[in-house]
């Protein structure tokens, strides 16, 4: 229970609502450094609402976010400015509906990803624009550090191609490169093999895994492709009207009736029982 | 499995055939045979008074050239649609392997040459014109003409890192032309600055008041971003007419100390321009100077925001115009962002505006009304959002036109002695921006030219690029 000793996420009773609607309901659970923890259930269940609170872009009504860095200090998200989650807390995301640059080209998508470093290196804009200080060579850096990320993703022979003409998959992949070139701790991604074919899905869990690997980047991901999710991930939490239904590793959460019941709609725990028994589980 | 079947659909005759002479000449004799059936009660007869009896004049001639002219114009419709349509169904090879939007680019086209020969041209402009008009004082209008227009392309290319770069509408623009104008003129009239002294002054001022701006319209975006930046607009210039203590109302400040040459006014007497440079005195010395300086300015412009798209305010410009939340998603202060480009552009319309205060001598709130704005913002959206080039081009047509179609003086050969081609210029013009912006509904250049190349250079089609939410 690699979540429970050494977790980089910390969520605690986590609440949000709209007005009458409670879209998560007092969530807790921890995410692993160096897990691929995935968040589940059907569709409803308020994953893609935890993520946004998690990344900024909801404020939660109730609970605590902490990020653990690995020095040990804590990060609590939910006071962060939004665009502080990703510059120092170090927490990058993707979209469940593709959100490139469309109009700037590859390469130009993963250098405003590293903005922040850049910014510092143009001297705010006052250097940079006179052409002093070391903003060239900053330049030059960040354009290598995509180069790298291009190859990874098998994009490089269309750097410099608008986003936007590239093709599903792929767009797909450069999301991920972006979010990678901000150097985070832990990525968050929104449904990252939606609309992917088997063979571009096998890929994602390469490249996935190769991140968590090379990178030392930790993963949180909401998923509804099971090849996915059970293949990769070290850590499942399971979702259902906002709250948390289930928690452990795949194969526990695989086997757990209330999993099953709110996969195939059966509100009646002896109802659950005989439909386990009925397909063998 | 069923393969899908491949299935070969056979082009229709209408595409086939290039062009269809006879069922073109039917239809146009058709419209030629209305338009006869119309003209007869409307054109054919004319009543005319001659003393207190009135005639029939027949004008059967008027007739006949309508409806050769509705056949001849059905006719060329007929022959253009239909080699369109032929293009459209036969694409060439090449189109293959571009994105399906990509149109032949104009940019591509226009910027290889364009640049060096425009900016040659600029440059030449004021001695070309003294060339061609035979000298100085003849060529006055011309250099004022080169001032007004270089003044518009400054003002394009402020407004153009708002609305063209960071994606936000802003129809209050003329406010910052406004701050920078009263800027000068009070603080030269009120302290004796010099020009040189108050022109970062108003920069400064105007880019004060462009953060001021920012910060309430933060949250705004499209439709309502637009409202709030045209009320700022308004404020400006009411307040200008009311603070009547400070800027002497709509009165307007006039003796504004004129342009000087570093110092050395340009009068008529010892230690003047002419003087000390041994030239005879021409009152156009001066006109030159501030075409000089109006040039400068406007390439000074240019270059920060050439160089600023390269740097990463500038990229983040433009990703806050592609999408804000996934720059907020990476990272990039969107608040923070958004007002740079509100104080940058809105310094340099601050010094335009301490330009137009010192060429003039003279500033009062009429200068800054909305239609400055409204011809500011039309500028670059002609232009094509975010095209340097384009908005330069744009500011000339724009700016350049209206005056060119002062002296049409050969469409009174068509439409008789009596017209006058002034009362018609404006019409013409109207007529001239609706058929740009079907031709071109992004503007003239809508490409957008990459910041940063791994290997190769290529125009993003403009179809791609967003005008941003605002």
């Amino acid at each position: 229970m690699r979540w429970l000793q050494d977790p980089i996420l910390d969520v605690q009773h986590l609440t949000m609502r709209f007005g009458g609607l409670v879209a998560v309901n007092d969530l807790s659970f921890q995410a692993g450094r160096g897990d691929i923890t995935a968040l589940i259930g059907p569709n409803g269940a308020g994953k893609t609402t935890v993520f946004n609170c998690i990344t900024g872009f909801y404020k939660p009504t109730e609970g605590m976010i902490a990020l653990r860095k690995p020095d040990g200090s804590h990060l609590l998200l939910e006071r962060l400015p939004g665009f502080d989650i990703n510059w120092r807390a170090k927490v990058a995301r993707t979209f469940q509906n593709i959100r490139l640059f469309s109009g700037m080209t590859v390469l130009e998508n993963l250098l405003v990803a590293q903005h922040n470093p850049l910014m510092i290196a143009s001297g705010f804009t006052f250097l940079g624009v006179l052409g002093l200080g070391g903003y060239r060579r900053a330049e030059k850096e960040a354009i290598e550090k995509a180069k790298f990320w291009l190859e990874k993703t098998r994009l490089i022979d269309r750097a410099d191609d608008p986003a936007g003409d590239l093709p599903y998959g792929d767009q797909r992949r450069l999301e991920i490169a972006r979010a990678m070139c901000t150097d985070p701790l832990l990525l968050c991604l929104d449904e990252p093999a939606a609309g992917l074919n088997p063979r571009e899905s096998l890929e994602l869990n390469h490249l996935l895994l190769s991140i968590r690997k090379d990178h030392g980047t930790s993963i949180l991901l909401i998923e509804h492709d099971m090849s996915v999710v059970m293949e990769i991930s070290d850590h499942v939490v399971v979702l259902d009207y906002g709250t948390k239904i289930s928690d452990g590793t795949p194969s526990e959460v695989r086997n757990d009736p209330k999993v099953i019941a709110a996969y195939l709609g059966v509100a009646d725990e002896e109802e659950v029982q005989q439909v386990v028994a009925e397909i063998g589980a | 499995m069923n393969a899908p079947s491949i299935t070969t659909t056979a082009p229709t005759d209408a595409v086939t055939r290039r062009f269809d002479l006879a069922a073109a000449l039917k239809d146009s004799g058709k419209s030629a045979l209305i338009t006869l059936g119309l003209a007869i009660p409307i054109l054919s007869y004319r009543t005319e008074q001659s003393g207190a009896d009135l005639f029939l004049s027949q004008r059967w001639g008027l007739v006949a050239i309508m409806c050769a002219l509705v056949f001849g114009l059905r006719l060329f419709l007929h022959a253009f649609t239909a080699t369109k349509a032929y293009r459209q169904a036969t694409p060439s090879a090449h189109q293959a392997t571009e994105p399906v939007h990509a149109e032949p680019s104009a940019f591509q086209h226009v910027s290889k040459f364009a640049i060096p020969f425009f900016l040659g041209i600029a440059l030449a402009f004021p001695f070309l014109i003294v060339m061609i008009q035979g000298g100085l004082g003849e060529s006055r209008y011309w250099i004022d003409l080169g001032v007004l227009i270089l003044t518009y392309v400054m003002l394009g290319w402020g407004l153009n890192i708002v609305v063209g770069l960071a994606g936000l509408l802003d129809l209050g623009y003329v406010a910052f032309y406004a701050v920078g104008a009263y800027s000068y003129a009070l603080l030269s009239t009120t302290f004796g600055l010099s020009f040189w002294i108050c022109l970062p002054l108003a920069g400064i001022l105007a880019a004060m008041w462009g953060i001021i701006l920012g910060f309430p319209v933060l949250r705004l975006r499209g439709d309502y971003l637009a409202i709030v930046t045209l009320a700022f607009g308004e404020i400006i210039r009411l307040v200008l007419i009311n603070w009547v203590d400070l800027t002497n109302g709509g009165a307007g400040i006039s003796s504004i100390p004129r342009a000087t040459f570093f110092g050395i006014p340009f009068t008529n007497d010892e230690g003047g321009f002419a003087n000390l440079f041994g030239l005879e005195f021409h009152t156009m010395h001066r006109g030159i100077f501030l075409y000089y300086l109006i040039l400068g300015l406007a390439l000074l412009t240019n270059f920060v925001t050439m160089r600023l798209r390269k740097l990463p305010v500038g990229r983040a410009w433009e990703a806050l115009r592609e999408d804000e939340i996934a720059c907020r998603s990476l990272g990039i202060n969107t608040t923070n962002t958004k007002l740079t480009a509100f104080a940058l552009g809105a310094m340099f319309g601050g010094f335009a505006g301490s330009f137009f205060a010192v060429r003039q001598g003279f500033v009062s709130p009429e200068s800054f009304n909305f239609l400055e704005s409204a011809i500011i913002l039309a500028i670059v959206v002609l232009g094509g959002m975010g095209s340097q080039i384009g908005v330069a081009i744009a500011a000339i047509v724009l700016v350049g036109g209206p005056e060119i179609l002062r002296n049409l003086t050969f469409l009174q050969a068509v439409f008789g002695a009596g017209f006058d081609p002034n009362e018609y210029r404006l019409l013409l013009f109207g007529i001239g921006m609706v058929a740009m912006m079907v031709w071109r509904p992004r503007g003239l250049i809508s490409e957008r030219e990459p910041s940063v190349i791994l290997k190769e250079r290529k125009a993003i089609s403009g179809s791609l690029v967003k005008e941003g939410h605002g």
